[in-house]
């Protein structure tokens, strides 16, 4: 066991050690200073006069969110007819049919915000077509939307009184040939030479050692597997997503993977703290968000490696920990590590099957995708972090009786409008979707629906109460990764879970956008020893405290009937 | 509105053309240089494929080392998890009966000995591997199936463990097809 924790902390600490250097260099990228990477010059300026850009071109925020609105709003559609009709295109060599247009809208939602539900299986519910012109392709450009995202809000803040956020176009081009396209391309070379399939060849036939016939899945997917964790996509290539032994062949890919899926968020950290000339806001940012983490962290590992407890009341001793839906070559340490990550960073991908998991596991789960802050998406976590900051600010002017301040410009109504909106939207959507889950399987359990709400539930009682709340609360963190027993290929799964990720993707975008871009546009303050200064430690841990309340408000309920009732019925 | 659509337009097919053709063209071409060429590291048994390296198989025969019990049946055509949770019922009633038969076919051994993970289905249902712990279990059901001795069989489990990556980080295990192509090789 000692062995796991080890490989724990030195995955943590290596992530740590190529995210400084990572965020030093994307903040160059942001600032279009000098890089290596200016060999991408002659193919940037090709696709910008191809497209008709022109990248200097100043946009304020609301040019900036129509840019990205319109882009996204196309990749939509787009993605949607690929998925019905890919049946009749291209490379499909086993022979996959179309998706339902239910399914379809709900696959291309999911991979355009960056979330990565999937309400199907990757070796029959796709083609190698859609694969890579649909989801390696949105998980590209929705990553991308993210980091540029982010850089028009530090845009914003770098300057003491300007309109300008930067230029949309140039910014999500740039984060795709400067960031994520390099990164991607060294992962998937380690992915390939560790065993991940990149053939195009189909499904293959085999009569195994003891004479049994079966079929193994093949086809393309170190490519898509490297951006679904550097973008943290976190959609999989097979069903089973990162536990799949060809996805993730052995202990050291689980490292590259988990590195991969963390180190671009940490980065961005970096970036900000190195891009705004404000390194100690950057590193009271880190120390909050990675306190955070280890407060999810540590009980995950300990209930993992601690076993189930109604294993252990039938006489078995459980030394490797909880080994249900985990794989040996991983254990159950890397596989905690794995499921705390992946909820907090809104990857989603998997190396172990979160329904199985141990309650602590699951709550911890939970939590960390309805904070959806310590660390973040690509881009979107600062952006979510932002809004406590702005809650913050306001309280604490609210005690000490002064007009709030952030980062010099006045912190008015308007503002904390947008905040407090964009916080009780999670609440709104989660537990209102939740609600009528729980009515369907409750009072018509017989609706004729591809799966009817009687059989939706894979586990009774409070876990499959938390299969209903984990599924939205997954789908409102853009987080993608599920408590899998959920039934949820069909019309009243595909489309409620579609509503609130379209709301809980661009409403939490638009609304820090907005801020900045208003706050942005105000006259500058300069600081002054009463100014509220958001670079200490005691402001941070005032943030932390409004992260814990706000959530513990508007989850508390929710989570005493899942994975808190199932914790006290077990132990 | 129209020149951000033209733009959007025209960005989308350049995006396409390098995230989806050309990127994964690139990868697919390094691939044909490792060792599985891309599709994947077989194991050969007289020159004919018997396996994956990394996908795991059912074994079923008393004569061979067994995996973890599998969700999909080991048919890697798909692939999944239980996705049962800790306290359902059903579930655990499916683990007390893996119990009694690992018990009924591997006579001799106490019940505190058997490892969790062969009671438990793996996350993937195609987990190759299985832990020392659990190679070492079935050594004596084996042994007899075979006419061998114990200790012959003991030697080739130690020669497949795994060690540790780097000899620290995460578990020991052992790849179950490969163990079971020595096995049959054993005189």
């Amino acid at each position: 066991m000692t062995g796991e924790i080890t490989g724990v902390v030195f995955t943590f600490l290596l992530t740590l050690l190529l995210a400084y250097p990572l965020g030093k260099y994307i903040a160059r990228v942001f600032s279009g200073e000098k890089s290596f990477m200016d060999l991408m010059n002659p193919a940037e300026r090709f696709f910008f006069r191809v497209s008709g850009i022109d990248p200097k071109e100043p946009m304020n925020w609301k040019q900036f969110l129509k840019a990205m609105l319109t882009i996204n709003m196309l990749w939509l559609v787009y993605a949607m007819l690929l998925l019905v009709f890919q049946d009749k295109l291209p490379l499909n060599p086993d022979g996959n049919g179309g998706q339902t247009p239910d399914l379809a809208f709900n696959t291309a939602i999911s991979f355009l915000v960056n979330c990565n539900l999937q309400h199907y299986s990757g070796e029959s519910g796709l083609t190698y077509f859609t694969q890579l012109f649909v989801i390696t392709f949105l998980q590209f450009v929705s990553a991308a939307t993210g980091i540029a995202a982010l850089a028009g809000m530090l845009n914003g803040l770098k300057h003491k009184t300007t309109q300008n956020l930067g230029n949309f176009w140039n910014l999500f081009t740039r984060s795709i040939t400067r960031i994520l396209l390099p990164l991607c391309i060294i992962g998937a070379v380690l992915l390939a030479f560790n065993g991940t399939p990149t053939s195009f060849d189909g499904k293959d036939t085999i009569t195994t050692l003891q004479g049994d016939s079966v079929q193994v899945s093949r086809g393309p997917a170190a490519g898509m597997i490297a951006i679904k964790h550097l973008g943290t996509n976190g959609g999989g290539w097979f069903g089973t997503n990162s536990a799949h032994p060809l996805e993730n062949p052995n202990y050291f890919t689980n490292i590259l993977e988990m590195v991969m899926q963390v180190v671009i968020p940490v980065a961005l950290l970096f970036a900000l703290g190195f891009y705004l000339n404000r390194r100690k806001l950057a590193r009271v940012l880190f120390g909050i968000m990675t306190l955070g983490m280890l407060c999810l962290l540590i009980p995950t590992i300990m209930a993992e490696v601690g076993g189930n407890p109604a294993i252990e009341k039938m006489g078995i001793t459980q030394a490797t920990g909880a080994m249900e839906g985990k794989e040996v070559r991983f254990g159950p340490a890397a596989s905690a590590y794995w499921s705390t990550v992946t909820t907090i960073i809104s990857t989603g991908s998997v190396n172990s099957m979160h329904d199985s998991s141990m309650p602590v596991s699951g709550l911890m789960q939970l939590l960390g995708m309805m904070i959806n802050a310590f660390y973040g998406g690509c881009g979107v976590g600062i952006l979510n972090y932002l809004i406590y900051i702005i809650i913050a600010v306001f309280i604490s002017g609210l005690m000490v009786g002064r007009t709030p301040e952030f980062m010099g410009h006045k912190v008015e109504a308007r503002e904390v409008k947008i905040a407090a909106l964009v916080t009780l939207l999670s609440a709104f959507l989660i537990k209102g979707f939740v609600a009528l889950a729980a009515y369907m399987v409750a009072h018509h359990p017989e609706m004729a629906w591809a799966v009817k709400p009687g059989s939706w539930l894979n586990n009774p009682s409070y876990h499959g109460f938390s299969e209903m709340l984990y599924e939205y609360t997954s789908a409102n963190a853009n987080n993608g990764s599920g408590f899998e027993g959920l039934g949820d290929n069909n019309v009243f799964w595909n489309v409620t879970t579609g509503i609130v990720l379209l709301l809980a993707r661009f409403i939490p975008i638009i609304g820090p956008v907005a801020i900045i871009g208003l706050l942005a546009n105000k006259k500058f303050i300069p600081d002054s020893p009463g100014t509220l200064r958001i670079d200490s430690w005691t402001f941070g841990i005032m943030t932390f405290a409004v992260i814990i309340v706000i959530n513990a408000l508007s989850f508390f309920p929710a989570l005493t009937l899942g994975p808190l009732a199932e914790y006290f019925s077990l132990y | 509105m129209k020149k951000n659509l033209s733009i959007s337009l025209r960005l989308t097919l350049v995006m396409i053309v390098l995230c989806a053709v050309v990127y994964p063209l690139v990868i697919a071409a390094v691939g044909k240089l490792t060792p599985g060429v891309g599709k994947g590291q077989t194991e050969k048994v007289n020159g004919k494929v018997v396996g994956y390296s990394n996908v795991g198989q059912k074994f079923t025969q008393d004569k061979y080392f067994w995996g973890r019990p599998s969700a999909a049946d080991y048919n890697a055509a798909g692939s999944a998890g239980s996705n049962k949770g800790p306290s359902n019922p059903d579930y655990l009633q499916l683990v007390q009966d893996r119990i009694n038969s690992f018990l009924v076919h591997n006579p001799g051994i106490r019940k505190e000995d058997i490892p969790a993970e062969m009671v438990t289905a793996s996350g993937s249902g195609l987990d190759p591997h299985i832990s020392p712990a659990s190679a070492f279990i079935q050594v004596k059901r084996i042994a007899a199936a075979r006419g061998l001795a114990e200790e012959k069989i003991k030697s080739l489990v130690d020669a497949h463990t795994e060690a540790p990556l780097a000899g620290v980080f995460g578990p020991s295990k052992i790849n179950v097809l490969q163990l079971n192509i020595a096995l049959d090789e054993l005189k």
